[in-house]
């Protein structure tokens, strides 16, 4: 996944900066990543999933790309790392 | 007719219903991988088998060229005509969302999600786990069970029956009608008898709705809106009928399947007993290595696809648990591993038709494997006794003698 650099300011020190996004287009309600990440993800009445932190912590990055490599729609994305 | 000859090549005449397919059918799509991913035969119908991952959620994602206005893997009347010899409301649009494409798929698709999801289906837990210890607590001391039939075919047809707002005392009824349909497709008069049997019902019940609304799922299908316009008779008959075809022999089948490997796999039993953290991810695995669910599409124009020469009308079967067994797709695919990290699995489909139900689904199973663990968490299966499995649309086993200390 390709890093974009700028945009964010400050992150905890000795963190790495992960930032996720889910396709709107792809994702179809599989709910996956909200099993797997609920501190990360949430999914609607319909389905629609969507990424709560603008920001994962190192602490959640682990369980992030876990929900990357569980979506059956390949609908979730690193977009920066 | 159906042709029922013992199948000799698999990759031109294959046969979902061979007792072979039945019993054992990843052996079958070992080879067909190797030799011929997209199997064919003019068995009741000209149909396609993929059994590669990526070939399944390839065609499952191409709703142009496959349609789901057919989606029954068993020819039946309705592949001709949808409301052959049933009077009452036009089920011309069969069961939607299931058997719908967009646009009728997407807005049909929307009245229903919001009853599955995951915070509605967390209302769901507590009833469903105290169902579960009800049915427990007639086996549990008997030190042997028929954990198909005592069990996991009790589960699921009494939570559907809560949310559709019908009485659980039927459920016996309805189970029956559903394996009419769903099991003995291959039979004309059991498809014709359960068909009528549920759609007649639901006629009096939608009826009985309109007088008396409630808070279920029919009564709000009967009152709501869409674009300003009353949803027609003939959906709201066919959205209810599909919440109950749906929601029956599926997730039973997931929680057969499940309850079997663990009885035959002592060390993966005895590591959930002592490891109950690992249930989430157990649960995914046991889905993608026992997925229940074949879904059909049909061919709406003449196409070649991974150099299959597709015709307009052909059927593709949906094979999904093929799809989760390939090694292109998982490691060791065979294997079942309970902490398995990494399981795109697709045993609820993929694509625009991903189960509405899964989230219950799952809960269902999960929930019914922790209460059965939680009381019986020694249990094994029964020597010298016959394990029987349906195949076809859903495979899963139907009788599955097991005993316990």
């Amino acid at each position: 996944m390709g890093g974009r650099a700028g945009a964010r300011a400050t992150y905890p020190a000795g963190g790495i900066p992960m930032k996720i996004r889910v396709d709107s287009e792809k994702c179809q309600g599989h709910a996956r990543c909200y099993g797997l990440a609920p501190e990360i993800f949430d999914v609607d009445d319909y389905g629609q999933a969507s990424v709560l932190l603008d920001e994962i912590p190192p602490e959640l990055q682990e369980k992030a790309r876990l929900a990357v490599a569980n979506c059956p729609e390949y609908a979730i994305e690193i977009v920066s790392d | 007719m159906s042709h029922t000859a013992p199948v000799q090549d698999w990759a031109t005449d294959f046969d979902v219903l061979d007792p072979r397919y039945v019993s054992d059918p990843f052996s079958i799509w070992d080879d067909l991988r190797k030799s011929c991913p997209i199997a064919h035969t003019d068995r009741r119908k000209s149909s396609w088998l993929p059994t590669r991952y990526d070939d399944v959620t390839a065609i499952a994602h191409d709703i142009a060229h496959f349609s789901s206005l057919k989606v029954a893997v068993i020819p039946g009347d309705e592949d001709e005509d949808p409301n052959a010899d049933f009077d009452g409301p036009n089920l011309e649009y069969g069961l939607p969302p299931i058997s719908a494409d967009p646009p009728l798929h997407t807005w049909t698709r929307r009245l229903l999600l919001p009853w599955f999801s995951h915070t509605r289906v967390d209302s769901y837990v507590p009833l469903t786990r105290e169902l579960c210890r009800g049915l427990l607590d007639r086996f549990a001391d008997e030190g042997r069970a028929d954990a198909a039939a005592d069990y996991a075919q009790q589960i699921p047809v009494r939570v559907i029956a809560r949310i559709l707002g019908v009485s659980t005392d039927l459920s016996d009824t309805f189970t029956g009608w559903v394996r009419d349909v769903l099991e003995f497709a291959d039979d004309p008069e059991r498809r014709q008898r359960g068909a009528e049997g549920l759609l007649n019902y639901f006629l009096g019940q939608l009826e009985d709705r309109r007088q008396h609304p409630g808070d279920d799922l029919l009564s709000e299908l009967l009152t709501t809106e869409v674009d300003g316009t009353p949803v027609d008779d003939g959906i709201v008959l066919g959205m209810a009928a599909l919440v109950l075809i749906a929601g029956v022999d599926t997730t039973w089948s997931a929680i057969g399947s499940s309850l079997w490997h663990l009885a035959a796999h002592p060390d993966d039993r005895r590591r959930l007993a002592t490891e109950p953290d690992l249930m989430a991810t157990a649960v995914e695995e046991l889905l993608r290595a026992y997925s229940p669910v074949t879904m059909a599409r049909e061919v709406t124009e003449d196409v070649e696809y991974g150099g299959c020469p597709m015709k307009a009308g052909d059927k593709v079967l949906m094979n999904f648990p093929a799809a989760n067994r390939d090694p292109e797709a998982f490691e060791q695919p065979d294997e079942v591993q309970l902490d398995r990290a990494h399981n795109r699995h697709v045993a609820f489909g993929s694509g625009i038709h991903r189960c509405a139900g899964s989230n219950l689904a799952r809960m269902e199973l999960q929930v019914a494997l922790e209460e059965w663990m939680a009381r019986i968490p020694e249990f094994s299966l029964a020597e010298g006794q016959e394990i029987t499995w349906a195949g076809g649309q859903v495979r899963g086993p139907r009788i599955l003698p097991v005993v316990f200390p």
